[in-house]
């Protein structure tokens, strides 16, 4: 017995799944297809609902991953699952064998130029929340031509609950994270005026709705609730919006200096690959099924394969942390047992 | 970063059309269809069938619940007969009304092929004639892009304003049934079709990326056909005027005849209803057919290309462009008849 | 004189590039909750006025939010001021305050 438990993705949920195992007194190996471990944590700038920043959080775990026994493999890609969880194929034809592997590789951001109308790489200054992210690290929100922007729209739901781009579920954070980056704008830009395009605003977490309540209150963010058809440019290289405001029932236009799109969450698209393995299962979304959604969701219809964190599902950072914890707890159960 | 478009392809084939005519084109921009048989045949040396046995589409009549899916269906199959008997596989189109009509013909015979049954056996009940359906359906305006090189390399005026050096500025209007109905079927698909503004740029032109410039010009056939109900499709296409007029288009190419129409005549009826003008200089903005746009771009005379029955006066195109051109022989028609001249209007449309 | 038989519709959409939003502003500078309204008709819902005509306080305040004015002043002659709404509204909204305060000034700018 190696005690070996590969761990593919190195995430938050990976991360802590390596060091809850290695607590448990197991071997991880953590494969990151990056060359940095993190995520896409390692693009976020601050956290909703609290603002604390990713690096603190993305700091901790990093720091307890250093203090595990773990390998950790970056600039690694796994190819193929072994059908029982005794190891991986790497993309270089290399074996690696273990005694369960624990799928934590994530989801992938919706690209955003797959939604056309929205002229996403073809306007200046229609960017995501992705892109906001960055220019948050990088000391603030600015136009292509580098001024700030006094108007801006978000839309939200983009890439999520759209067949047309076979997107049909719900990506459950980009709401909180519209939210969030609204204030942050007008923190940072107090005259601007932010409108927020919505559809639904699904506020699950806790202190999620309350974050929503300060943004439409006390920074006077206007929440309209219709969908942006479609965007253009104007004379003046501002972007010109179409939408309903269904609450009134009648088409509302504007221009905008900036249109920032909630782009959602899709599945992992290793995911096609892993699912070849007979003991992985696909949602049609393409996110991984677990076992059970109620009492395995850690677990695959092999006992020596698991999962953590989005690569099932679209969930938050603290879910997928726990799910980490959850996985690492299933796969000494089962290694235990076999032990003995 | 334009790279949308590109993603979306669409098979336009090379030589041996079968072309079917647009019922409307040829009352309002008649020098359009023959244009494209001259370009294609002459300066392309293409070998294209004008059938003169081939009827309307009906597409009028089926967007206005006038003939049924039955009837259409059974047209179309009856002209893709013409086209099989003829020898012909590749179908070409004059009419985005009819090129829709066509695509969803296929479309559905695909998804539904005992419709296609149903087709092939109303047409034979009623002509005894089979068909086949082309191994290629494409709009002229695509026959047109797929050339557009060869094209630029006769080309005796561009898309230039002579006087300043400049490239012209154009509004390209795609017409909704082209690619809104199927995106695959359009070259560069529904949100950025690449068919007319290809021509603009390979010809030296510029295309205006205007906030309207998807609208629909609000055509919309039954819309439009009662009188007292045509405040909403004028309004449309005003909608798109006033979002164009300030980049200061030198003209507009549209894709569709009923596009076409309502751009170039609305203007005239806005102009006498409330006496706005969207062009320069007391002028409106001249609309043009791609053909005519081809044609003048390949040197033919502008009254040959029909353009004096364009309610929207074109001089100031053809000015810029460098184009000469006879003033006096703008209303004579076949061998030098006068074919009449209009009224002037209050306005001033027409007039130079 | 030409008879055309129509005349070119208006369009209807709201347009916030063009429309005067300074009362707008005003207003949610005075009432800021009224941005929490999460449109859940709770007020039209139990409004007195809304079961006998088209008054619904949440379009209002809506349209006025957006710069929308006309015919605002109108429509809210027809609330009773009973101030039930007052007693529903799940985001504690001044409901009743805020039809005083529409009136007030919407009546003084149509004057």
């Amino acid at each position: 017995m190696t005690g070996r438990v590969i761990i593919i993705g190195g995430g938050v949920a990976g991360m802590q799944t390596a060091i809850t195992l290695d607590e448990l007194g197991f071997k991880p190996v953590i494969i990151e297809k990056e060359a940095s471990l993190g995520g896409k944590l390692c693009r976020w700038d601050r956290l909703f609902p609290t603002m604390t920043p990713a690096q603190e959080v993305l700091g901790d775990l990093l720091k307890r991953v250093e203090k595990t026994a773990s390998e950790v493999r970056t600039s690694t890609t796994v190819s193929e699952i072994e059908e029982q969880g005794r190891g991986v194929t790497l993309s270089d034809g290399s074996r690696l064998d273990a005694e369960a592997v624990v799928v934590a590789s994530g989801f992938d951001i919706f690209p955003a130029e797959r939604k056309e109308e929205y002229g996403y790489g073809l306007y200046d200054n229609v960017y995501t929340t992705v892109d906001v992210e960055r220019m948050f690290r990088e000391g603030g929100v600015r136009m292509a031509d580098g001024r700030e922007p006094k108007t801006v729209a978000f839309l939200h739901c983009v890439g999520s609950r759209d067949e047309k781009v076979n997107q049909r579920h719900c990506s459950r954070v980009c709401c909180i994270t519209g939210v969030k980056q609204a204030i942050e704008v007008k923190q940072q830009i107090p005259g601007a005026e932010i409108f927020s395009f919505y559809m639904d605003m699904r506020m699950f977490g806790p202190g999620y709705e309350e974050l929503y309540r300060q943004a439409q209150q006390q920074y006077n963010i206007h929440f309209v609730r219709g969908r942006i058809s479609e965007a253009s440019p104007t004379i003046d290289h501002r972007i010109h919006i179409k939408a309903e405001d269904t609450l009134i029932g009648r088409p509302l236009r504007m221009s905008v200096d900036m249109l920032i799109l909630a782009v959602g969450m899709q599945a992992g698209s290793s995911n096609v690959a892993f699912g070849r393995n007979n003991n992985i299962d696909l949602y049609p979304s393409g996110f991984l099924r677990p076992l059970n959604q109620f009492s395995g969701n850690v677990r695959s219809s092999s006992p020596r394969l698991f999962y953590a964190g989005t690569v099932t599902a679209p969930k938050n950072i603290g879910e997928s942390i726990n799910e980490g914890i959850a996985a690492a707890y299933q796969v000494a159960q089962t290694l235990n047992a076999a032990k003995s | 970063m334009k790279i949308t478009w590109k993603e979306y392809q669409k098979d336009i084939a090379d030589d041996h059309y079968y072309y079917a005519r647009s019922c409307i084109r040829q009352n309002f921009f008649p020098g359009s269809e023959a244009a494209f048989l001259h370009i294609l045949g002459n300066d392309l040396g293409r070998d294209v069938l004008d059938d003169a046995r081939h009827t309307s589409c009906t597409g009028i009549g089926y967007h206005s619940d006038i003939v049924p899916l039955d009837t259409i269906m059974t047209v179309v199959a009856r002209q893709f007969s013409l086209m099989t008997e003829a020898g012909y596989e590749n179908f070409v189109s004059s009419c985005i009304t009819s090129f829709g009509i066509y695509s969803e013909a296929l479309e559905m015979w695909h998804d539904f092929p005992e419709q296609e049954e149903k087709a092939h056996e109303y047409l034979y009940k009623a002509t005894g004639r089979e068909f086949k359906k082309p191994k290629n359906l494409a709009h002229t305006s695509d026959v047109m892009f797929h050339h557009r090189h060869q094209i630029a390399a006769q080309a005796k005026h561009k898309l230039i304003n002579a006087q300043t050096g400049e490239p012209l500025k154009v509004v390209d209007h795609i017409g909704c049934h082209y690619a809104k109905i199927f995106p695959k079927v359009g070259v560069g698909g529904s949100e950025f079709p690449y068919v007319l503004s290809g021509m603009v740029e390979a010809w030296g032109g510029e295309c205006i990326d205007y906030p309207e410039r998807r609208h629909c010009c609000g055509f919309g056939f039954r819309n439009y056909l009662v009188q007292a109900n045509r405040g909403c499709p004028v309004a449309n296409s005003k909608k798109k005027l006033e979002s164009m007029a300030p980049y200061k288009p030198d003209f507009i190419v549209a894709n569709c005849p009923g596009c076409t129409m309502f751009l170039d005549r609305w203007q005239y009826a806005i102009s006498e209803m409330e006496g706005t003008l969207y062009g320069q200089d007391g002028h409106g903005i001249p609309v043009l057919t791609y053909e005519e746009m081809a044609g003048l771009v390949l040197g033919y005379d502008p009254w040959d290309l029909g353009l004096q029955l364009h309610q929207v006066a074109v001089e100031p195109l053809l000015d810029k462009m460098g184009i000469e051109y006879d003033p006096g022989a703008k209303y004579l028609g076949k061998n030098g008849k006068f074919i009449g001249k209009p009224e002037d209007s209050i306005i001033g449309c027409y007039t130079k | 004189m030409t008879t055309w038989g129509y005349s070119i519709s208006r369009p209807r959409s709201i347009d916030i590039d063009r429309n005067d939003m300074s009362y707008s502003q005003e207003l949610l500078r005075e009432y800021p909750e009224l941005q929490t309204c999460i449109a859940c008709g709770n007020c039209t819902a139990t409004c007195t006025a809304a079961n006998l005509t088209s008054f619904s306080l949440r379009k209002v305040h809506t349209l006025v939010r957006r710069g929308e004015y006309q015919g605002m002043a109108e429509e809210l002659e027809k609330c009773m001021l009973c101030g039930k709404c007052r007693l529903a509204c799940p985001r504690g909204i001044n409901t009743r305050q805020i039809v005083l305060t529409l009136k007030k000034h919407l009546v003084n700018r149509s004057r």
